[in-house]
């Protein structure tokens, strides 16, 4: 197979990949900027829940799309505009099948997972919610799935409510479905948390959820790059992902709605593209999904985003789990051995997140320290703020696996760790 | 391990751990709080002012290393100094945490200050260096008797 070329597409991958051993040098030879030194160090970049690196299929997709194709979309007549519409339209039918939506018109291109919430919140949550209705949500949210919820209830007078995580980090389901009351309209989950790694048990959430008669938004920004997603099995009403943590560009993310929604929803925002006819009289919208992509999208990024589908497809959402799920082992085990290091989320369900603090060592020195090795964490609260005062910590280091990590790096990490409690033990 | 001791020199690593005058000032007539929302730092400084000359000053709050040495040994390098010359002092660390060459014509010289001169080769750890001394300077600026608060952001 040649390493720079994208993957086979997942309709004739399962049966392939399940013959196929789980090559990671092969995997890592398609990442350029795995290649370097860092402070005298060969990179480790543990810092995938923030933004993955990207395949050679990615950045060639790029370059060839404005090298040949580089038109806007939808209105041309010309060939470049076709052909930019052609690829614009062939990366939303990738999303659908990336997550196993019914039609391709449920899926909207937006610039993050962050405008996904925002346009559910404003355009979905706004017209539905009245005052007193309630908007239920959990602990370890990400700030972008905390601060819209914030601003929508400033608006209508809805109340905010927040279901609590027990001390491995893991929703309290009891909690939740006392939470949920005849007045609770929206749910909005993250399918994994970004700061701790815990996987939701979306199976058991959603179906209380709809029993109480909520709608049921999924932030699965953190669970795309790292596990099947299928929306028609989860049930879930909205489905929200990021391209840049799933290996693809950065500048696009995807909302998925259910279509029944979407018909029903006023636009986003108002401009070009959102519209069938624009008179002073009177505006006729676009039907969905384009009465919510008004202006020129982000195509060339949108049309990258598929070589990043198709790439992941290509090794197979099964196979990367399985890969992550061991590396997360190992690495838990490693960090475990180290006394000063306490973890940071240890639910039974987790990604491949090891969050963690070291005894008398601020998390920002760790880092530090750990970049002079060569190894790239995050530091900080990790746009969880809420998460950190829950554990009682301000701040933690956080190691976050990806498809071409392997147990070599975990073992420099858990080295590197080692040199942070000698320098300042 | 060589540019890391440039950053993490002894004695910052000596105040880290045994911070000089971390405790709070009965008698401090000023005082400001700082905060860092990257990191999560806070930091309070107490100074007892008096004929214009800093005769005390300590500090409460936890944070990272930088943040900790950085308090510490700012705690002692203004105690004595005037209004004046504590101000010209936190223009001469930040110029050497930035990277501006740092020019000795006036005021007061760094002196043990010049151990965070590896802080300017980690941009990202600037604003922990400079924590404390942006509240000590909004304490020394306070007019009336309304804690000023100042953040990094």
């Amino acid at each position: 197979m040649d390493v720079t070329a994208p993957m086979q597409p997942a309709t004739s991958a399962p049966t392939r990949a399940a013959d196929r051993v789980y090559d990671v040098e092969r995997i890592r030879a398609d990442f350029p900027v795995l290649h370097q030194q860092i402070n005298g160090h060969p990179l480790v970049y543990l810092d995938n829940a923030a933004t993955a690196q990207k395949p050679q299929c990615v950045i060639d997709e790029l370059v060839r799309y404005y090298t040949s194709d580089n038109a806007n979309i939808h209105r041309g007549v010309h060939a470049l505009s076709i052909r930019a519409t052609e690829a614009y339209e062939r990366s939303r039918r990738a999303a659908q099948r990336f997550i196993g939506a019914a039609e391709p018109e449920e899926i909207i291109f937006t610039r993050s997972t962050t405008e996904g919430v925002n346009l559910v919140a404003q355009s979905y949550g706004r017209t539905v919610l009245r005052e007193g209705d309630e908007i239920l949500i959990s602990t370890f949210e990400h700030h972008s799935n905390i601060v819209p919820w914030q601003m929508l209830c400033e608006q209508t007078g809805a109340r905010l409510k927040v279901a609590p995580i027990n001390d491995a980090g893991e929703l309290m389901i009891d909690a939740f479905e006392r939470l949920l009351t005849e007045r609770t309209r929206i749910v909005s989950l993250a399918h994994v948390s970004n700061a701790l790694g815990t996987i939701n048990p979306l199976a058991t959430l959603i179906p209380l959820a709809r029993a109480a008669g909520a709608t049921v938004v999924v932030d699965g920004a953190q669970a795309a790059p790292h596990t099947k997603i299928d929306v028609c099995k989860l049930d879930c009403d909205f489905y929200l992902l990021s391209s840049h943590k799933m290996y693809g560009p950065t500048g696009v993310g995807v909302v998925y709605g259910r279509r029944s929604l979407l018909e029903r929803m006023p636009p986003y925002q108002g401009g070009g593209e959102m519209i069938k006819s624009v008179a002073f009289e009177k505006t006729v919208y676009n039907d969905v999904p384009h009465k919510f992509e008004a202006g020129t999208p982000n195509i060339a990024d949108v049309v990258a985003f598929r070589s990043a589908v198709v790439y992941l497809e290509g090794i197979g959402m099964d196979r990367i789990s399985a890969h992550e799920h061991e590396l997360l082992g190992y690495g838990t085990r490693l960090l475990s051995e180290i006394p000063a290091v306490r973890l940071v989320g240890t639910a039974s369900n987790k990604a491949a997140v090891l969050s963690f603090v070291v005894d008398g060592v601020h998390a920002h020195d760790v880092g530090t320290v750990l970049d002079g090795e060569g190894i790239a964490v995050r530091t900080g609260h990790h746009c969880a703020q809420p998460v950190m005062d829950r554990f009682g910590v301000p701040a933690t280091a956080r190691a976050s696996l990806g498809l071409y990590n392997t147990k070599e790096e975990l073992d420099a990490l858990a080295g590197a760790i080692r040199k942070v409690v000698e320098v300042f033990g | 391990m060589s540019d890391l001791q440039d950053l993490y020199q002894d004695m910052i690593l000596d105040h880290n751990k045994r911070p000089r005058n971390r405790r709070a000032l009965d008698e401090a007539n000023r005082r400001a709080e700082g905060y860092n929302p990257l990191c999560g730092d806070r930091v309070t400084v107490f100074v007892r002012l008096e004929d214009n000359v800093v005769k005390e000053a300590t500090f409460e709050g936890s944070g990272c290393a930088i943040s900790t040495a950085s308090a510490s040994l700012m705690t002692e390098a203004v105690k004595g100094k005037t209004l004046d010359e504590a101000k010209a002092l936190f223009k001469k660390f930040h110029k050497l945490v930035t990277g501006g060459a740092v020019e000795t014509a006036e005021g007061p010289g760094l002196g043990k200050l010049e151990v965070f001169s590896g802080v300017c080769r980690y941009p990202a750890r600037v604003k922990c260096a400079t924590l404390a001394w942006h509240t000590v300077n909004a304490a020394l600026e306070e007019h009336d008797s309304e804690e000023p608060k100042v953040t990094t952001e």
